[in-house]
């Protein structure tokens, strides 16, 4: 215990730690990459699932690599790690609310207020009367 | 020297140790603790609205608008989809490095190196905000309001004005924070201590910004 206590590797001042350079670099080049497919993924128009898990993967890996070496996380003590990463947990109980709910009152709308299940998606023109096209839209949404 | 990292039953035992003793839990400045718990907290706020977006993507009947043509320029006649936020990413990301490279110089006490890579970062991320502003008015111009927009689902706008003008928010404050700190560093405020973990915690926040952007950058614009 003793001996892990003064481990050189965790730092006891929270100054004196130091990395190589390369470390950095590595994963700076490595965050263009990813970020670099990240945008081919819209580019090239991959849909379903095939664009849901590589979005999610990209981003997973960019943020674990700014926490991990850029924020310094990987190289802190557990007491730290655990008291930075183990409260952000407790969102899944939230988003599992959340689209449990959200379930609920997509069915209730499209049952209930015959609200459609699956509308067009409308492509987006960039022209010049764009204020016109506003008012025009939300006349014809009524509310 | 410093690289490797503990086994998992040695991190145990520094985790019952660091808790279990009669002295501070943290080896690490208080500023830095601080700054975690200030960040921890600013990640609920941020999760709350993504999560708020979430929900709203799951109820909504009407038609999303396409992010990637809403989002796109024209570039030599041909539109170019979401150029324009690929290119903040990539400046937010550059920004995020040359961070790095500061707190790294704060470590040599090397003061110069410390200010003119804390206000080239500072100065991408002034790039950011510029970039942000010329997509809010081309936007608003094209009557994106935050109850509708010309192209479908009316939530559209409330969620990009709140989430990309909060974040917006942030980058601001941190170049602020930045040119303080690096201005500090230049005049030698930090020598009478020798303390230059300022520099490592004010990196931890503009990490924290770009990591926030990682999440916006998956969850709206490619959504």
């Amino acid at each position: 215990m003793e001996n892990v206590a003064s481990h050189s590797n965790t730092q006891d001042q929270g100054e004196g730690q130091e990395h190589p350079i390369g470390i950095y670099l590595k994963v700076w080049i490595l965050l263009f990459v990813l970020s670099f497919f990240s945008y081919l993924v819209d580019y090239f128009d991959f849909q379903g699932m095939v664009r849901w898990s590589l979005i999610i993967i990209f981003m997973l890996l960019k943020a674990g690599f700014i926490i991990a070496v850029f924020m310094h996380v990987m190289w802190e003590r557990m007491a730290l790690i655990t008291a930075i990463l183990l409260p952000p947990l407790l969102l899944i109980t939230l988003i599992g609310f959340m689209i449990s709910e959200g379930l609920y009152v997509f069915g209730a709308r499209v049952e209930y207020l015959g609200q459609p299940a699956a509308a067009e998606r409308n492509h987006v023109e960039h022209g010049d009367s764009h204020e016109g096209a506003y008012h025009e839209a939300s006349m014809e949404g009524g509310h | 020297m410093s690289g490797q990292s503990l086994t998992l039953s040695q991190h145990a035992d520094t985790m019952v140790e660091d808790w279990s003793a009669d002295k501070e839990t943290f080896h690490v400045p208080w500023g830095k603790v601080m700054m975690w718990i200030f960040l921890v907290s600013d990640t609920f706020i941020f999760s709350c609205f993504l999560v708020g977006y979430m929900k709203l993507r799951r109820t909504v009947t009407a038609p999303w608008p396409y992010p990637s043509e809403v989002f796109s320029l024209e570039i030599f006649g041909n539109p170019v989809p979401l150029i324009l936020i690929a290119i903040m990413t990539f400046i937010l990301i550059t920004s995020s490095g040359t961070m790095a490279l500061a707190v790294r110089a704060a470590q040599h006490r090397d003061k110069s190196a410390v200010f003119k890579l804390m206000a080239v970062t500072a100065f991408f991320g002034c790039c950011f905000v510029g970039m942000q502003m010329f997509e809010w008015s081309k936007l608003i111009a094209e009557g994106v309001r935050p109850w509708g927009n010309p192209w479908g689902a009316m939530q559209f706008g409330s969620v990009f004005f709140m989430v990309t003008g909060f974040h917006g928010l942030h980058v601001s404050c941190g170049v602020i924070y930045l040119m303080i700190v690096a201005f500090k560093v230049l005049k030698g405020d930090y020598d009478k201590k020798n303390d230059y973990s300022i520099v490592e915690i004010a990196g931890l926040y503009w990490h924290f910004v770009d990591l926030v952007w990682v999440f916006i950058f998956a969850f709206f614009y490619l959504w």
